[in-house]
């Protein structure tokens, strides 16, 4: 094995680790080792990362992969902040929830009866329906005014254009040229519980998040015992690709819920930098909260400042009888906009609705 | 120059490099890459670019990018206002010139308003510092991406400019969002974090002559601590700087409890964060 294979074999264990490195990175690593002394540890661990990792979630499982491929540890210990959300050993096994092998016979159940039926309670034959359905969904992004103008007929006068024209004419007034702000999408985050409460739900709402995520600048977490960002995984085109990705990513399915700690940590680490600010931001749980409600509310409020809308969408709210009673609830509810149903699919679609119109 | 060299270079302008800003700068440097910079507000990654261009004597031009710049204000655009004023003067003195030759002299060098980028590519080598790129839009990056590939820009009216060396690029980000990978694949990734005690402390003495050993070591260990509180904003190594100016000018030269308190708009920015650091007595 020459010296090359070595370097391109620990750039592959990096890809399989989870690290996105393409062969344009792998080039530019092995470019990077020939002008360092590849002697040195510290040399060769500088060198790989700063051309194979393109972002701080990368760092941990780079440090891992180079101290099991090199050997020993590496030079630098990164400090890692407190919640780690992704860990290099939760890439083991893990298939999708609904077996996917074998052929699942559509049963005779009618479109439209399963639009309005509980999730919770389908069969799998209906289950693969629902995936098809959810598949044929519209979303349709939320827009807010663009900073950036556009050349229009009417609005704003152009002093550019206008004097641009002016040129074209030898400096004669012309018909004036106009301006005007377009619209841009609003970024739309969606929170979604995978604790045991919400596990019937949880491989449908990660389906709508990936139709969402493909029409639109959509982050997305799932909350459980810990923060898990599965933004990069559910934008891969295929439905089946995205989800066995993200649900390999997540190593708290079915768990418990701290609806209050998970939500402060996806606030401090990315809410509060920017991807929440004039947001439409969706938070998909039944409230079920383990932890300290007291906490939940402080951060509800906090990202209510930061958000554009919150809206809350609880699975068992659309059901007959529902009032609100869990303490989760009961101490987000003064800080959300809109508390929506979202046991159905019909409830999904209404739920598009309102986040465009929000 | 070998990486020793460079931060020899780093340290002699006021910047103290460790390990892996070197090898990154050196990196940048020697494969004519775009370096990267991302990591917590107030860790230096402005400062690199400012202290590398004054270590390796090059002028610095920068780039503040904001939402919905574009071409016009980052690359370049025509004085039409002067143009104008030159085709009355052209009038104005009964020149006879035919009309090819009169437009053709509108459209000179010494019309075009030349912005940061283009002039990073007039003026090479040079070190070219793209400032929060992440608050700009993906056709901006696009754009962007096309200019650092090929170091030329073409101008329809006068040709095609190129850079005889191509200058030294650094691009940073907050994370607002998520740069593209087209652009991030291009350049070298480095994550800039806070630097430990002995570091900030030789930070804190170099860059504020008139604190003793003794004041920058309570003041960074002070920082060190609150940074492990959970705070909205935990402080850098700018904080820091900031808060000895604040004890220099104060006349302090101890750090106590009374004082820590008096002084603590220096260092935490948000009421939520003054509040539990003054609760958790790291303070004293």
């Amino acid at each position: 094995m020459t010296v090359l294979t070595g370097y391109v074999g620990f750039a592959r264990a990096l890809r399989q680790a989870g690290v996105g490195c393409g062969p344009e990175r792998v080039q530019a690593y092995v470019g990077a080792v020939g002008l360092v002394d590849p002697g040195s540890r510290d040399d060769l661990y500088w060198a790989g990362r700063l051309t194979l990792c393109g972002e701080p979630d990368d760092l941990p499982r780079y440090d891992a992969a180079f101290e099991a491929w090199f050997g020993g540890e590496p030079p630098r210990r990164a400090r890692h902040r407190k919640l780690r959300a992704t860990q290099l050993a939760a890439l083991n096994g893990g298939e999708s929830q609904d077996g996917r092998g074998g052929r699942l016979a559509t049963a005779a159940g009618d479109t439209e009866v399963l639009r309005h039926k509980d999730i919770a309670g389908l069969t799998p034959a209906e289950k693969a329906h629902l995936r098809e359905l959810i598949a044929t969904l519209e979303p349709v992004p939320p827009k807010r005014r663009a900073l950036r103008a556009r050349k229009a007929r009417s609005g704003q006068l152009d002093p550019r254009r206008t004097l641009r024209a002016m040129l074209a004419s030898g400096g004669e007034p012309v018909r004036p040229r106009y301006r005007r702000k377009g619209t841009r999408p609003r970024k739309v985050v969606l929170l979604v519980d995978v604790s045991g409460s919400m596990s019937p739900y949880a491989d449908a709402l990660l389906r709508f998040a990936h139709v969402v995520a493909r029409a639109m600048p959509t982050e997305v977490c799932t909350l459980g015992t810990r923060l898990t960002r599965v933004s990069r995984q559910l934008k891969h085109r295929d439905a089946e690709f995205a989800l066995l990705s993200a649900t390999r990513a997540v190593p708290d399915y079915e768990g418990g819920t701290r609806l209050g700690e998970t939500i402060k940590v996806f606030l401090d680490r990315w809410g509060q930098r920017g991807v929440a600010r004039r947001a439409v931001v969706v938070v998909f749980s039944d409230g079920w909260e383990r932890g300290d409600t007291a906490l939940l509310g402080e951060q509800l409020a906090r990202l209510r400042r930061l958000a554009h809308a919150v809206i809350w969408v609880n699975p068992h709210a659309g059901k007959d009888g529902y009032a609100p009673t869990q303490s989760g609830i009961i101490a987000a509810l003064p800080h959300v906009d809109r508390l929506l149903a979202g046991h159905s699919l019909d409830t999904l679609r209404h739920l598009l609705k309102e986040i465009n119109r929000a | 120059m070998t990486p020793d060299e460079l931060a020899a270079e780093l340290d002699r302008v006021g910047y103290l490099p460790d390990a892996g800003v070197t090898t990154a700068a050196f990196l940048a440097l020697k494969m004519h890459r775009p370096l990267f910079c991302e990591g917590e507000p107030g860790t230096g990654k402005t400062s690199l670019a400012l202290a590398l261009a004054q270590a390796l004597s090059l002028p610095l031009i920068r780039l503040q990018c904001h939402e919905g710049i574009d071409a016009s204000q980052a690359l370049y655009d025509w004085d039409f206002p002067r143009q104008l004023l030159h085709l009355r003067a052209m009038e104005a003195a009964g020149s006879t010139l035919d009309p090819d030759t009169a437009e053709a002299s509108l459209y000179t060098r010494r019309f075009l308003l030349a912005r940061p980028l283009l002039r990073a590519l007039e003026e090479s080598p040079c070190v070219l510092l793209v400032d929060e790129v992440d608050r700009a839009d993906d056709e901006f990056e696009a754009f962007l991406l096309e200019v650092l590939d090929s170091n030329t820009v073409t101008i329809p009216e006068l040709g095609e400019i190129r850079a005889l060396v191509p200058p030294i690029v650094i691009l940073t980000s907050n994370r607002t969002r998520e740069v593209h990978d087209a652009l991030k694949r291009r350049c070298l990734y480095h994550w800039l974090e806070h630097p430990d005690l002995s570091r900030e402390v030789e930070i804190i003495q170099r860059r504020q002559p008139g604190v003793t050993e003794h004041l920058a070591t309570q003041i960074a260990t002070a920082v060190g601590k609150l940074r492990d509180l959970d705070l909205l904003k935990p402080p850098g190594v700018a904080e820091s700087l900031d808060w000895a100016g604040a004890l220099l000018a104060l006349g302090r030269t101890e750090l106590d409890a009374e004082t820590a308190a008096t002084t603590l708009g220096a260092v935490l920015k948000y009421r939520e964060d003054a509040t539990r650091a003054l609760a958790s007595g790291v303070l004293g």
